[in-house]
């Protein structure tokens, strides 16, 4: 945490155990990891040359989850939190409209349907793709893990 | 002649019956170049067609963009993150 940040807002999206009243069991994710990541770079190089933020993560899972568990992670930390609400919220709501991630709900019975999507939008973004290293845990995340942010 | 990778995601993948394959094409050949021979190899891709947008190397493209030896053109349904 630094020091100079005076607030962190954490959006975390869990899997619900319904969609339009049907009881749902879990979700398997399908992600384009190559061009998620990438996006997930720019994403965050956006932000920071939008908003006067700090620090910023985004997390992404990949892959089966159950009802409850932890989909995606939003951390971002400001000097004062209307920024950091300012820039989470733009966050979460590029990732679900701009990012190549698509999931199949496990409904009873084991039956699995596609959820409705919208078509992807392309990224306004000028920023340089960067090529830093993707350091754990950040991006897109297969592997089971209870601490999915860490300090 | 060149080789483009076809990738196919999510329902795509499932009409096409793979995850992806090479397709071989005439030195400028485009997106849509790409996107027909899919379509003739896999006929219930033709069902998304309206819904689908291409990424080219990772990049959303247009139909008419160029390709070279080696691009990778995936097709992306509507997405849902998050």
């Amino acid at each position: 945490m630094d020091d100079d940040a005076g607030g962190t807002v954490l959006f975390v999206g869990t899997i619900r155990n319904q969609t339009n009243g049907k009881e749902v069991k879990g979700l398997e994710y399908e992600v384009y990891r190559r061009m998620a990541e990438r996006q997930i770079a720019k994403l965050e190089e956006e932000i920071r040359m939008r908003w006067p933020i700090k620090s910023i993560r985004l997390v992404h899972r990949e892959g089966k989850l159950k009802v409850g568990e932890v989909s995606v992670v939003v951390a971002v930390s400001a000097a004062h939190r209307g920024e950091a609400f300012d820039a989470a919220r733009y966050a979460i709501d590029r990732i679900k409209e701009s990012f190549p991630i698509w999931k199949r709900e496990k409904f009873r019975g084991g039956r699995y349907a596609w959820a409705k999507g919208t078509p992807i939008q392309s990224h306004s973004a000028s920023a340089p793709t960067t090529s830093e290293p993707q350091t754990s845990p950040r991006g897109i995340v297969r592997r089971r893990t209870r601490s999915l942010v860490e300090a | 002649m060149i080789r483009v990778k076809m990738i196919y995601f999510a329902q795509a993948r499932e009409a096409a019956g793979t995850k992806g394959e090479e397709l071989s094409l005439d030195e400028k050949s485009n997106v849509r170049s790409a996107l027909s021979r899919a379509f003739e190899a896999h006929p219930k891709l033709r069902q998304l067609e309206k819904a689908i947008k291409v990424a080219l190397n990772e990049e959303i493209t247009q139909e008419d963009a160029p390709l070279k030896e080696g691009d990778r053109v995936a097709l992306l349904p509507p997405v849902v993150g998050g």
